[in-house]
């Protein structure tokens, strides 16, 4: 019954498949798998743009959008209906059909970039040998895109902030890259679904997932910080920040291709969260043993949704950094711990299981990041804050 | 005509080398320059991979491998290309090919 | 197919009078060739050249482009001196390429199965056979990338 109720989506599809023409069939299944990321994923894209505006809303002491609907749980619809009905002004010294394309250009990679996230047990839509590798490469993709926007709106502005935003994702590449080798070298495999699968099973009662490890935690922390500056959130979206560059390198769009580059970035921010499920917190597998019985992909979207509120509650909450901040942070502090990350990682596949090893990896790990940041902050002058109120 | 099945990979690589090579005469640019030369390492990659696909294989992955090794160099020289254009931009005022002509500075 | 696009939109890369479109047609020809990869069975070539090609070579070509374009419009052709013989000559090229493809008696027998080369598999063969390369590429690029922080560094003293 609950093998039934996991495997409910598969179930679904081969019968829906068995409807097509034999010749047809690997098609029409790649279609429906297709059509159900996208749906799925979109109705996810409703549901964040109201948890994130009531979230923050609520973090700032205030309520969010409260009329559409009961608790203004409606409003997405009414955002949906104004997007695709505002005229679409398009400035006339600009360069049309790379203006026109560009947000093309981010939604069709960062929709690629989910097919090889295992969504559940064998709900993954395309089983690649390189999976990892292909994920990465669809968000390197994404970058172009930036570039197409801020450029080819001719505004100094927005030309601005499509050149930060190119460099922070590039900064930001490399320790997202690092941290998903340490991964990929501990589960000695590229494809998603042996990644998962690696981190099946339970020692104890707790999970064998690698968050639970030094250089899981370490590496989880290190991929979420590069997952927030790739998608250009909070406290890195400096490019886009709402109070200083007025939207940065899309400021001169509207109506329907400002949605879609909502969409882009919403459903990157998804796809990223994905993999570091899928890479450090045992993607679909549940948590205790106990619990195996609740089918495999509401364990995946829980703890998408997880994610998805850590990323907001962030937003909320931390103030946003400068442009050479978040530089120094991303090539002096996140790629040399990255790199001892790995070092790390060896250390604790060939130490014996015990004490010893959490102890030992800890300190390694814990040691340089300690030094690393005590030197950076001294070298910044940073000093305790001091809080003055008004009496 | 095109009986070998390796053939039409190899017509598009020789065509993608010859508009590399001609980026390379014709054009003013220093930038156009260098998108000529990648697009001749690339072409230059498509025939390996053509090959390894279709050839005989005494070790499986040797094509495969010189390519990524190609793909890596290539993208180093491009790094190293760029960076001298935009030196010899601010030295010249200029990114044409023609304009940089003495040895002299 | 894919061959048209590559060849089509490699063309407009050197043949374009805007710079950023030159680019993006360059990006888009290396999306092609990706994809051709992909079509011949090297998963691991295509996405590597996804990720580094279209991810940091074009984007670097753009960059560079944005850094070296003067405001105002250069008088004169697009084409260096000597564009007649570049023509020419490339054209030659494409014949000699052409007649010596087409009447080859070296290329491989047709019928050749796809070998199934799994990542792990290139990644036993770079750590055991191709040591030397991976450690030379590694001192290649830091090499490449330390230069070219030097070379593009603004030059201290008067200006």
């Amino acid at each position: 019954m609950t093998e039934t109720a996991d495997q409910i989506f598969v179930l679904l599809k081969h019968w829906l498949v068995a409807f097509a023409p034999a010749k047809w069939q690997p098609l029409f299944s790649m279609l429906i798998s297709a059509a159900a990321i996208v749906g799925g994923f979109a109705g996810l894209f409703a549901l964040t743009t109201i948890l994130e505006r009531k979230g923050l809303g609520r973090i700032q002491n205030r309520y969010g959008p409260n009329r559409v609907g009961p608790f203004g749980l409606l409003q997405p619809l009414a955002d949906g209906v104004k997007s695709l009905t505002k005229e679409d002004i398009i400035p006339r010294s600009a360069d049309q059909i790379v203006h026109f394309i560009a947000p093309l250009v981010l939604v069709g990679p960062v929709f690629l970039a989910l097919a090889v996230i295992p969504m559940g047990r064998n709900l993954v839509a395309a089983d690649l040998d390189a999976g990892v590798l292909f994920f990465l490469a669809a968000g390197a993709a994404t970058e172009l895109s930036v570039f197409m926007a801020g450029w080819s709106s001719r505004n100094k502005y927005s030309m601005l902030g499509a050149m930060r935003a190119i460099a922070q994702m590039i900064s930001y590449e490399v320790p997202l890259i690092l941290s998903a080798v340490t991964v990929v070298m501990m589960a000695g495999s590229l494809s998603t679904v042996t990644i998962v699968e690696t981190q099946s099973g339970y020692t104890g009662f707790l999970p064998n997932w690698y968050v639970l490890t030094p250089w899981g935690l370490a590496g989880f922390l290190l991929f979420l910080i590069a997952a927030l500056a790739e998608s250009n959130r909070s406290p890195f979206d400096l490019p886009e920040g709402e109070s200083e560059i007025i939207a940065g390198y899309y400021i001169e769009y509207s109506g329907f291709k400002f949605a879609l580059f909502f969409l882009g970035e919403y459903i990157g921010m998804f796809a990223i969260s994905g993999m570091a499920v899928t890479l450090f917190l045992g993607g679909w597998h549940a948590p205790f043993a106990f619990l195996g019985w609740v089918p495999s992909y509401l364990w995946f979207f829980g703890k998408l949704l997880a994610l998805i509120c850590l990323f907001i509650w962030i937003r909320g909450t931390l103030p946003r950094l400068r442009m050479d901040q978040l530089m120094n942070f991303a090539w002096k502090f996140m790629v040399p711990l990255t790199l001892v990350n790995i070092v790390v990682a060896g250390c604790w596949r060939f130490m014996e299981p015990g004490f010893a090893r959490w102890v030992a990896c800890g300190v390694l790990i814990a040691a340089p990041a300690a030094i690393l940041a005590h030197v950076l902050a001294a070298k910044g002058k940073i000093h305790r804050r001091v809080y003055r109120y008004a009496d | 005509m095109l009986t070998n099945p390796v053939l039409p990979y190899l017509l598009l690589s020789a065509l993608l080398f010859t508009i590399g090579f001609a980026a390379v005469v014709i054009r003013r640019n220093a930038i156009v320059v260098l998108i000529g030369i990648e697009l001749m390492l690339n072409a230059a990659n498509l025939n390996f991979i053509a090959f390894w696909r279709f050839g005989p294989h005494p070790e499986a992955a040797s094509g495969l491998m010189f390519v990524i090794f190609s793909i890596a160099v290539a993208a180093a020289e491009a790094a190293v290309g760029l960076a001298l254009v935009i030196s010899i931009y601010r030295h010249y005022r200029t990114a044409n090919v023609d304009a940089a002509n003495s040895l002299k500075g | 197919m894919t061959a048209l696009l590559t060849a089509g939109s490699a063309l407009a890369a050197i043949s374009l009078r805007n710079l950023v479109h030159c680019a993006l047609a360059l990006a888009l020809s290396f999306l092609g060739l990706a994809v051709i990869y992909l079509e011949l069975h090297a998963q691991f070539a295509g996405f590597a050249q996804v990720l580094v090609y279209v991810g940091a070579v074009a984007i670097l070509v753009l960059f560079a482009i944005l850094l070296t374009t003067t405001p105002e419009r250069e008088g004169g052709s697009r084409l260096a001196s000597g564009w007649l013989a570049g023509i020419v000559s490339a054209t030659a090229l494409f014949v000699v390429f052409g007649g010596i493809l087409l009447s080859s008696r070296a290329l491989p027998a047709p019928g050749g199965t796809a070998p199934a080369v799994t990542v792990k598999q290139i990644g036993q063969e770079l750590m055991t056979l191709y040591i030397l390369p991976l450690q030379v590429i590694g001192l290649l690029l830091t090499a490449a990338l330390i230069g070219a922080v030097i070379i593009s560094m603004r030059e201290r003293g008067a200006r």
